[in-house]
């Protein structure tokens, strides 16, 4: 660095880590097999097997108490589970030692139900963190731009960065939390029942937000969820959970397709059909409007893009 | 396994054509646009000395947020084009560059100038309204207390027994270990001066009297603070983040009522209990000690107990030890309740729960030295 004014040499920053950044290049970044979890007697699941697809959006939905929570805190490596095999970017979770998984760590993004925010920390600090974990050769001046346009691409407004979380309202907390799980552009997004708790209008902008960073990213989401417009809206698939497994993955026609009385329940309550209205008037409108844009998606797909494509996305 | 070596983003400039683009350079960036790859490029991009006309993006191998935030916030800066970049890139670039926030990362602080006299005013108002605080606090206990007097099924009968073991109970062994080991080095370090007069039986009376009188409770009165006024500031304080509070608020149960009374009143009914168990504790040491150094028969010791040790002396004990009591468990619960805000907090109010109590309770005790001598309790 030898253009640098001498009197920077303190403040130099430190030298990059030693981390394995390679991109995965596999068809199923997540591939969960047999997996057995159990808290003393009671067994949340057993012989639960998933793959989820590069590129997809893949939302989880089953009954308070299925086993979602705790199927993603397996994935990442926070439960460790009684049986089975975890692989995730092409590397085990479940052998892994403590300290070996550390690189995955710098590819993935984890949005927890309520934030999970650090309270001594503000905002923007916040989103430094995992820069600041990982990265801290990009010096100072650079974290705070990133976790300012982090903030602000979350939805937040941009004067929320000085903000400690105990000034944040609930949704407000949830998208500061969507922030620092952005904070390092990651392969792979968890997020955790991201819209519960949002107004409809909040929920449909977070929506709307994901399915855009998924689309320029490429992003893989994992996306747990009771919220229906959240599944008709943005999910490529759903793996639904009951009976200790995965009893099945699909698109939501194939799903309703099926002869589960859970899934017809869920799918085809009341609620589920005010959905798929909701959702089938939202595609006839954008049919209509989208036909000038469509210019716009093709040059999308002949980038090469791993997500599927859809309307408005 | 060693993982494969990061490679880096880069950049090149190239002096400009002065027929075509007016004179102005070309930055050339190669590489990973991305945020494990950019290293240290932001500080080289900073220092760079334009002009800079055009910004050339059709050689980089890959391109995330970072990346096309770095390239546009350069182009803003020399007021360049980027070029060669897909409609892909574009629309990253276009995401971020909407994005862009002035927000501060952390409140502005004030002044120097300002924030001494700031400070100040503020801790004075703090100790006035913390003053404040504790009288309205100790004025809402008592209301509670009359409150559950009038109506005694509110009495909370089950928490009361349960802090009974938590303060008392447990509380026992590490007592009961502690006392004994100071009645050990009372009784020696006593016996070494008083050999010196030849009147090593008075280390009977040291222990004894010194025991029961100021050791045993003042010594209890620490480890209680430190044991359960620590815990009453935590657990309060924890209930208070997760609003368990408030919520027993809405219910129409009284906080102070269920979490406040139990705790004041286990604190306040085991202490007089383990101080006097203390005491026996440390002249038990004391006579263990006494036999195997100078001599003095254990039983013999525990007899001359009764002999040189006042009855007076038990009284000071036992009317110090609820007061004592009373102090941790009031600190422990009044700063559980005052808990606001974040995690932090808990253990700040923890610490200061415990650090008041002890100076609470030492600043007493030289009180009650003082005034059971002057009222012929020597």
């Amino acid at each position: 660095m030898s253009e640098m004014p001498a009197s920077d040499v303190d403040e130099l920053p430190p030298e990059a880590l030693d981390i394995d950044v390679t991109a995965f290049t596999g068809e199923f970044p997540i591939r969960v097999e047999g997996l057995r979890n159990a808290f003393g007697d009671q067994v949340i699941h057993d012989g639960l097997s998933l793959e989820v697809r590069k590129g997809e959006i893949i939302g989880v939905v089953g009954g308070s108490g299925a086993g979602k929570s705790v199927l993603m805190r397996s994935i990442i490596g926070l439960q460790t589970p009684e049986a089975g095999q975890i692989e995730v970017l092409g590397r085990s979770i479940t052998d892994a030692e403590d300290d070996d998984d550390i690189d995955i760590r710098a590819r993935w993004g984890v949005l927890f139900q309520g934030g999970a925010l650090f309270s001594t920390l503000t905002v923007a600090e916040n989103v430094e963190v995992p820069l600041k974990q990982f990265y801290p050769e990009l010096g100072p001046e650079l974290m705070h731009e990133i976790a300012r346009y982090k903030v602000v691409l979350s939805g937040l407004p941009e004067d929320a960065t000085a903000k400690y979380p105990s000034e944040l309202s609930g949704g407000m907390k949830k998208r500061a939390g969507l922030a620092r799980a952005l904070a390092l552009d990651p392969e792979l997004l968890f997020l955790d029942e991201p819209t519960a708790g949002l107004d409809p209008i909040g929920a449909a902008a977070f929506d709307d937000l994901i399915v855009e960073l998924q689309s320029t990213l490429g992003l893989t989401v994992f996306l747990i969820t009771h919220d229906l417009d959240t599944l008709h809206e943005i999910c490529d698939r759903v793996a639904v959970i009951a009976d200790k497994k995965v009893i099945a993955v699909g698109t939501i026609e194939e799903l309703v397709a099926l002869d589960h009385p859970w899934i017809q329940e869920y799918f085809n309550g009341p609620r589920g059909r005010a959905a798929k209205e909701t959702k089938d008037r939202l595609d006839d409108s954008r049919v209509k409007a989208g036909a000038k844009a469509v210019d716009g998606v093709a040059v999308d797909l002949d980038q090469g893009l791993d997500s599927p494509s859809r309307p408005g996305a | 396994m060693t993982p494969p070596m990061r490679s880096f983003a880069d950049f090149s400039t190239e002096a400009g054509d002065a027929d075509s683009d007016g004179g102005g350079g070309t930055l050339v960036f190669s590489g990973p646009m991305v945020v494990s790859g950019l290293g240290k490029i932001d500080r080289r991009l900073r220092e760079l000395e334009g002009p800079i006309k055009t910004i050339d993006l059709g050689q980089i191998e890959s391109i995330d947020t970072v990346g096309a935030w770095t390239a546009w916030r350069t182009a803003r800066e020399h007021d360049a084009k980027i070029v060669n970049c897909s409609p892909q890139v574009e629309r990253l670039i276009e995401a971020v560059s909407k994005a862009e926030g002035g927000g501060a990362i952390r409140p502005t602080r004030a002044k120097f100038l300002e924030r001494v006299p700031e400070a100040t005013g503020l801790l004075v108002t703090g100790w006035l309204s913390g003053i404040k605080g504790v009288i309205a606090f100790l004025g809402a206990v008592v209301v509670a207390f009359g409150a559950v007097i009038r109506h005694p099924r509110r009495f909370r009968t089950k928490a009361l027994i349960h802090q009974f073991e938590l303060v008392g109970v447990s509380s026992l062994p590490i007592i009961g270990l502690m006392s004994f080991l100071i009645g050990i080095v009372v009784a020696q370090q006593g016996a070494v001066q008083l050999r010196q007069f030849g009147a090593e039986i008075y280390t009977i009376n040291l222990t004894g009297r010194l025991s029961l009188r100021e050791l045993g409770v003042l010594m209890t009165a620490i480890m209680v603070a430190g044991r359960s006024g620590s815990a009453f500031a935590a657990q309060i304080g924890t209930m208070k983040l997760t609003e368990e509070v408030d919520a027993m608020r809405t219910i129409g149960v009284s906080p102070i009522e269920a979490l406040v009374i139990p705790r004041i009143l286990a604190a306040v009914l085991m202490m007089p209990l383990l101080g006097f168990y203390s005491s026996v504790m440390a002249i038990i040491g004391g006579a263990a000690i006494a036999a195997l150094t100078l001599g003095i028969p254990f039983f013999t010791f525990l007899a001359r107990i009764q002999e040189v040790v006042p009855i007076h002396d038990l009284w000071v004990c036992l009317v110090k030890a609820p007061v004592f009591g009373l102090i941790v468990a009031v600190s422990g619960c009044y700063q559980g309740m005052q808990v606001k805000g974040n995690s932090e907090e808990v253990g700040l109010r923890t610490t200061m729960a415990v650090v008041q109590a002890i100076f609470m309770v030492i600043v007493l005790d030289a009180f009650f030295a003082v005034f059971f001598t002057n009222i012929g309790w020597a």
